[in-house]
């Protein structure tokens, strides 16, 4: 067992998990997708990003590829809800909730992949 | 630089992850203790300004609370956070510097720097494997005849040395061991405007490898060896290796020059010299008569002992182990020759010559010395080893001295920088003694005291405009035209032209009826200063057809006119 490995899969599954958490419900309702959710969901995949720095195998690049791919997602996100709460005063409107929510459920897609990189690796360490 | 890349990431991980870690941690903690707004109404800080907050607490402590003053519980987090915040960004920086004042990391940034300047080259150059006393007589020579060098050394001290030697070019210097492939490419190995490779560093073992390597990564490129041992040399040879010199084969060919055409022999001194400022050396004429001493029977001793025996001279060896290194068919006389005892059973009272070639700079000096208390009139040969010993051993003054670094330093360096004069040379081999002399005496006639200098000419559009429009306009230009003065064209220049090449044929010293074609080149041999004028008459219109025709031509239109009416 090696320790490094299970910290990374921990963290992928847990910013596949929590940003799951944030997206679901209705995707306009600004009650279903509480701000705490994307701020862990935000903190972990930066670590989970950071984990795979300096990783020279072709599965670490491509994990990094994509876990940056969803912070790039995220931090959109955070930046919208940002903008929309404290700079322009709008609120957050379904238009605003639903942007922010979508850009959410990009990141997660790049999450699945990661999670699905991560499955075929093991699998194919098992042969 | 991907190496470094990676480097940096992988240790700046921990250091980024505590510091993901305190600042959430800290976000999270002011976004969730209660507040109070400026009326006193419980209040949450969000997350915009928490982030904020944190970010400036962390790195610069102080910009007040904001938006609303703190409660005590908010300051007792924020006291905590501040620490912990300035623990991780000092832990972060420290890191990176740690890692700046890496000697691997140095190591891989300053390499992957020069492969970087290697790849951007963009003329063509040479890569010259080991900076030891070959090496670094090499670099000096191609570097003053204004060709690029890059230069691979296995010891980081004589890496830096080439930095102090203030060569006329930039000579970008890998740190590294020449016999690993991926540092022969890092060098430009690989590089399409990569000449030839030079492998001269001090072991045999070494150069071939080098060669190996340079053959089956760039089948096209030149690969020059130096090699002191038969056998490298056979398998060198054995994969296409193009030129291999072996120090110790070479001299013997020099002293039997010497011996059978001294006048050759002084002819390619002052030719391959190099240094302009150095003077003419004086001819040397071994004896043919009476019997040589040989001191030292290793490959030096085997290589010359060859050559004496074929020119019928006789031979007396000195070995001080002939179990080990073998002994020529008329025996062996045992001792170093350091003794007058040895000499003296050498019959060194009756001997003409004697070679000192042992592998120590010291016995050899020894040798001389004593040779020469008991035999006055004896021709010496000394061996040089290392350079540094050139004081003393020009002190012992020696008819001639084998220096082998010096000898295959020179010989690299004429065939690349001059490669005309390298196949003059080996021309000239088949010319008699006679030819030679009558050349030396013109060049001796030309130079003075002071070695000749040599300049390849190539006629075309760059070097010799002038010859090249009057060629164009289909008129003819002859050798001996381009040799007179363009001030007084009744007097000729200071300069022999020694060869022609043209395509695939060599003519030596062509006659001044020769006619020059386009893209002949030429090998010029003149004194100082000869070569300006040489020029004139090259590149300008004007000069060239007053050699020629004797004509001065009248340009501007107000002089025609002028010409014209003075005419009618």
């Amino acid at each position: 067992m090696n320790p490094e490995k299970v910290v990374f899969g921990f963290f992928i599954v847990l910013s596949l998990t929590l940003n799951f958490g944030f997206f679901v419900g209705e995707l306009d309702n600004p009650d279903h997708h509480h701000v705490y959710e994307l701020f862990a969901v935000l903190v972990v995949n930066l670590i989970a990003t950071i984990l795979k720095f300096g990783d020279r195998s072709q599965m670490g690049a491509v994990l990094l590829a994509t876990s940056l791919a969803a912070i790039l997602q995220l931090i959109a996100a955070t930046l919208v809800w940002t903008i929309a709460v404290h700079v322009s005063g709008a609120g957050l409107t379904p238009v605003v909730m639903a942007s922010i929510v979508s850009l959410s459920g990009g990141a997660m897609l790049a999450n699945v992949i990661s999670v699905i990189l991560l499955i075929i690796e093991t699998v194919m360490l098992r042969r | 630089m991907d190496n470094i890349v990676f480097l940096i990431l992988r240790r700046m991980r921990r250091p980024l992850i505590t510091l993901t870690l305190v600042y959430s941690i800290s976000v999270l903690g002011l976004v969730l203790i209660p507040g109070q707004d400026a009326d006193g109404n419980l209040w949450h800080m969000d997350f915009f300004h928490a982030f904020y907050f944190v970010s400036y607490m962390s790195t610069t402590i102080g910009f007040g609370e904001i938006p609303y003053a703190f409660t005590d519980a908010q300051r007792l987090w924020v006291t905590l956070s501040m620490y912990a915040g300035v623990i991780a960004w000092l832990y972060a920086f420290g890191t990176i510097l740690t890692l700046l004042q890496d000697k691997t990391f140095q190591q891989a940034r300053a390499e992957s720097k020069l492969a970087r300047k290697i790849r951007n080259l963009t003329e063509p150059f040479y890569l010259i494997c080991g900076y030891g006393e070959t090496g670094s007589v090499l670099v000096r020579g191609l570097t003053d005849c204004c060709q690029h060098v890059v230069v691979i050394e296995i010891d980081e001290q004589r890496s830096h040395l080439v930095r102090l030697e203030s060569l006329r070019d930039y000579v970008p210097v890998l740190h590294g061991d020449a016999e690993k492939p991926l540092h022969l490419q890092e060098a430009g190995l690989e590089h399409p405007l990569c000449r030839a490779v030079v492998a001269v560093t001090n072991s045999n073992e070494v150069n071939l490898k080098i060669a190996i390597t340079s053959k089956l990564l760039h089948p096209d490129i030149t690969v020059i060896c130096r090699s002191d041992s038969h056998d490298v040399e056979k398998n060198m040879a054995s994969f296409g290796t193009d030129y291999i010199f072996d120090p110790y084969d070479t001299f013997a060919t020099y002293l039997d020059t010497a011996l059978r055409v001294p006048c050759l022999y002084l002819l390619q001194t002052w030719l391959i010299s190099g240094n302009e400022e150095q003077e003419l050396d004086e001819p040397v004429y071994p004896p043919k008569e009476g019997h040589w001493i040989v001191c030292g029977y290793g490959e030096f001793g085997k290589a010359v002992y060859e050559r004496l025996k074929n020119e019928g001279i006789e031979v007396k060896v000195i070995e001080a182990d002939p179990e080990k290194m073998g002994a020529p068919e008329e025996g062996v006389i045992e001792g170093r020759g350091t003794e007058a005892d040895t000499l003296l059973e050498a019959n060194i009272e009756q001997a003409s010559g004697l070679i000192a070639g042992t592998n120590n700079d010291a016995n050899n000096l020894s040798i001389v010395v004593t040779a020469r208390d008991l035999n006055p009139e004896l021709f010496t040969i000394v061996r040089q080893n290392h350079s540094e010993n050139s004081a003393i051993i020009d002190a012992a003054d020696a008819d001639m001295v084998m220096q082998p670094s010096k000898i295959i330093a020179d010989k690299i360096r004429v065939l690349l920088g001059t490669p005309m004069l390298y196949q003059f040379i080996s021309r000239a081999y088949n010319e008699q003694n006679d030819w030679a002399c009558e050349l030396i005496s013109r060049i001796s006639a030309l130079v003075g005291e002071h070695v000749p200098r040599l300049e390849e000419i190539t006629i075309d559009q760059n070097y010799a405009q002038a010859i090249v429009n009057t060629i164009n306009r289909d008129e003819t230009v002859l050798l001996g035209d381009l040799l007179r003065d363009p001030w007084h064209r009744d007097n000729e220049l200071n300069c022999i032209v020694l060869m022609l090449e043209r395509q695939d044929e060599h003519i030596l010293l062509p006659s001044p009826e020769t006619e020059i074609k386009k893209d002949d080149r030429l090998l010029v041999c003149t004194g100082r200063q000869g070569f300006t004028r040489l020029h004139w008459n090259l590149q300008h219109d004007d000069n060239l057809s007053y050699v020629r025709t004797g004509q001065v031509v009248k340009r501007g239109w107000l002089w025609r006119k002028f010409s014209k009416k003075m005419k009618s």
